[in-house]
């Protein structure tokens, strides 16, 4: 272990502070719901089809539901209503929950209601409990194979088509890959449906679908069976469809997902309040599913510069943590995320990198940590950019990172190549066998270099959690404290979603998500 | 008067030995036949003497090869004529008294990544404070006054905003390039900018890590700027052109920097 560097009390106070700092946001998370959230809950109850034109089904029975005003009761209530009514099909019951007038809609008699409630409950349950069972076969092929040793090395598949992502995920598994990663179409965080299907047309990544999710996990079961080594799967939990996408990915066994309390806000412009809510419900599902989400620190760095913004790399770590902590998410489960990305012209800045992934490693022993490769400085000259990969590779053994994405050669170039994925498989596991236990082998000098930094951007990251603390975290994003990115708390996209719950409000699946605590 | 003729031949260890090194993945599994389907593809792109340095198996079906071979092809460089070097790109302090002594007002420059991109890794570069490399961004120069709008801008909005600041220059930065999707993006925005009457008007310039000046004029914009491009460079290219502009320097000058 690092360190210590700081005390283990101005730890805890950081973790106070970020306390301090979502509870406001709790409250709002707790009197909300949103038209995605609900969409979840519809899904969860198997509906998965499209109607006409391609829209999903949970698309327009919850739009629906919206016009009428009537999804602040919960869609599973009307979708209790609707069975009901005799809907013999989920497109029944959007048609029919469509064609009742308002009137028709109003509390039934208290028996009935409770009655209803039972029912629908009992449904969820059941629900629930497939999904369950589902994680708990993935559970049983994971330890029947094993994983790799950790940093686990972690690739991106990016060819817009989910059957050329699958061949070249298999190859990228056979040359060692630990974890897959299948890039998202550009600007799906802003779609506010997730498509539906086999996808084969993507711009810079495949579009995230609960079938492409299906493909993918099964064909890597096929080839973990084969290579006697479990290879995870990970997609994106984040934008406009956060919770829906934790929900698909969970049912189709996916291990991780990347799921970030911020990161929708701060780099898609997707609203504050809508995100909190969002993320929430999405969490309570990666708890449920053991999923090992990935936040996502890494961008501050790529926008605000790397040495500067280090500490507020540190302040939304334990920010995101809180956030995931109080969705039900345990210490394995938090791939916190941060990353290498000093410009390498500055002197020391292998020192420097240390620090920081020595600091992060210090404040959360527990945590798993997602360290991710330089991009920002890279070059195209890939001899250099291969040597630069190689120093992370360096940094993430050193300091215990559990998840590392590896640099490729040719970022800032193109997509990788095949061969671009195996060259930095091959020399990530020659540094990761070369320098495993070098942490216990030399003891970093408390009055050093490596040290002070350190301290530097604790203290640093401490002075902007007070901060956010005392003037709220709205106000602390509306000042670009985070990734030098400004937000409203009523800007950006999906604000109309947020709906405020009735009294009568009714998610069973929240009930019993919370009840497991 | 005929030129001389200059050959030029890949220089590896010796003047005029055509040495070169080239990687490439074929999609079958290590094998001696491998090797010699390698070595064969080589002697198909006309080299000699190929040594297949490394043959790695990258995956069960796909093996990656490190070749050196000789190219005994030579190109005539006296032949190759671009446009002579006249002026020399200035410093962050020079570039700006330049500005304040010959246009009298702030450069304005409006950029943003258009379209579906999500990447302002390149805009960013360039606009922000920061810039790259050692080498400071538009929005630190005085006599520069540049909007960073971000990402996934519409091409019809960045047109209004450049019209609403009354921009010297816009920026278009494209990243995402997978089939294409950048040039069609690109041609959508000149269709804009074309309607909006910024074309001939303001300099359009395109940026990203496959972009090269060619295709920018090929696309219809007015320069292009590939990887490596330092904010100074575009700085220079914006300030000469608006000195072009305004008849403060004789068109087709060129200056070192400038995307060829």
């Amino acid at each position: 272990m690092p360190g210590p560097f700081i005390t283990d009390e101005q730890i805890l106070r950081a973790r106070a502070l970020a306390q301090q700092i979502t509870a406001p946001l709790f409250a709002h998370i707790e009197q909300h719901t949103t038209i995605s959230v609900e969409r979840t809950v519809l899904r969860w109850f198997g509906i998965d089809g499209v109607g006409s034109m391609g829209a999903p089904l949970v698309n327009l029975m919850a739009d629906r539901l919206h016009e009428k005003g009537l999804l602040r009761q919960g869609a599973a209530y009307w979708y209790g209503r609707a069975l009901r009514m005799g809907a013999q099909s989920p497109l029944d019951a959007v048609e029919r929950l469509a064609a009742a007038p308002l009137e028709a809609l109003g509390p039934l008699p208290a028996a009935e209601e409770a009655a209803l409630r039972d029912e629908v409950r009992g449904e969820a349950r059941a629900a629930v409990a497939e999904l369950e069972s589902r994680v708990a076969r993935r559970r049983a092929l994971r330890d029947e194979l094993g994983s790799g040793k950790t940093p686990h090395k972690y690739v991106i598949v990016a060819t817009g088509n989910i059957f050329d992502d699958v061949d070249q995920a298999r190859a990228a598994a056979q040359a060692g890959a630990d974890v897959i990663a299948v890039i998202r179409s550009t600007a799906q965080s802003l779609l506010d449906y997730v498509p539906h299907g086999a996808t084969t047309e993507g711009y810079g990544g495949t579009y995230a679908t609960q079938e492409n999710f299906r493909i993918m996990r099964e064909a890597l079961d096929e080839e973990s069976k084969r290579l006697k080594r479990y290879v995870q799967l990970t997609n994106y939990s984040s934008g406009l469809c956060m919770a829906e996408i934790a929900f698909c990915a969970a049912w189709e066994r996916l291990d991780m997902l990347l799921n970030d309390a911020m990161y929708g806000i701060l780099f898609r412009d997707i609203n504050m309040r809508r995100t909190f809510i969002d993320q929430y419900f999405s969490r309570r599902i990666c708890a449920l599913a053991g999923i090992v989400i990935n936040t996502g620190e890494d961008n501050y760095i790529t926008t605000a510069d790397a040495y500067d913004a280090a500490h507020t790399v540190i302040a939304s770590q334990f920010i995101n943590e809180r956030f995931a902590h109080a969705a039900g998410l345990k210490d394995w489960q938090l791939g916190l995320g941060h990353s290498y990305e000093i410009d390498p012209h500055r002197p020391e800045t292998l020192l420097l990198e240390l620090s920081q992934a020595m600091l992060v490693r210090r404040c959360f022993p527990d945590a798993p940590l997602k360290y991710m490769p330089p991009t920002k400085h890279k070059e195209t000259d890939i001899f250099f950019s291969h040597a630069y990969d190689v120093m992370a590779d360096l940094v993430a053994v050193w300091t215990r990172q559990g998840i590392q994405l590896l640099g490729m050669m040719t970022e800032a170039m193109h997509t990788p190549l095949l061969a671009d994925r195996y060259v930095a498989l091959k020399s990530a596991d020659y540094l990761h066998r070369a320098a495993r236990g070098i942490d216990e082998e030399f003891v970093v000098r408390e009055d050093g270099k490596i040290a002070n930094r350190a301290r530097f951007v604790f203290d640093r990251a401490l002075a902007l959690l007070e901060e956010c603390a005392s003037e709220g975290m709205v106000a602390a994003i509306g000042k670009g404290r985070f990734g030098d990115v400004k937000r409203a708390e009523t800007g950006g996209k999906g604000l109309d979603g947020v709906i405020a719950k009735a009294p009568d409000y009714f998610n069973p699946f929240l009930e019993i998500l919370e009840a497991k605590r | 008067m005929t030129a001389q003729r200059q050959l030029l031949r890949a220089y590896g260890d010796r003047r005029d030995d055509g040495i070169i090194q080239l990687s490439f993945t074929l999609p079958v599994p290590l094998s001696e036949k491998a090797k010699e389907a390698a070595s064969r593809f080589c002697a198909a792109l006309g080299l000699t003497d190929v040594k297949v340095a490394a043959a790695e198996r990258a995956a069960d079906e796909y093996t990656f090869f490190i070749v050196y071979a000789r190219a005994n092809v030579s190109i005539d460089y006296a032949a190759i004529s671009t446009p002579e070097l006249v002026i020399k790109k200035l410093g962050f302090d020079e570039l700006n008294a330049l500005i304040e002594e010959k246009i009298a007002r702030r450069v304005v420059v409006v950029g943003a990544c258009t379209g579906t991109d999500t990447h302002t890794v390149g805009i960013d570069a360039i606009l922000n404070m920061k810039g790259f490399s050692g080498d400071y961004g538009l929005e630190r120069y005085p006599w520069f006054d540049a909007h960073n709008l971000g990402s996934q801008v519409p091409n019809v909005e960045l047109v209004r905003i450049a019209k609403e600041k009354k921009a010297d220059a816009v920026l278009v930065s494209q990243v995402v390039t997978q089939r294409d999707v950048h040039k069609d993006n690109s041609r959508q925005f000149i269709e804009e900018a074309t309607k909006g009457g910024l074309k001939g008007q303001v300099a359009l310039l395109l940026g990203g890590p496959r972009v090269d000046h060619a295709l920018a004029l090929e696309l219809g914009f007015d320069a292009g700027f590939g990887p490596g491009t330092k904010p100074s460079d575009v700085a220079n290219y914006v300030v000469h052109r608006v000195l072009q502009k305004i008849g403060k320097e004789a068109r087709g000058a060129h200056f070192e920097g400038e995307p060829s």
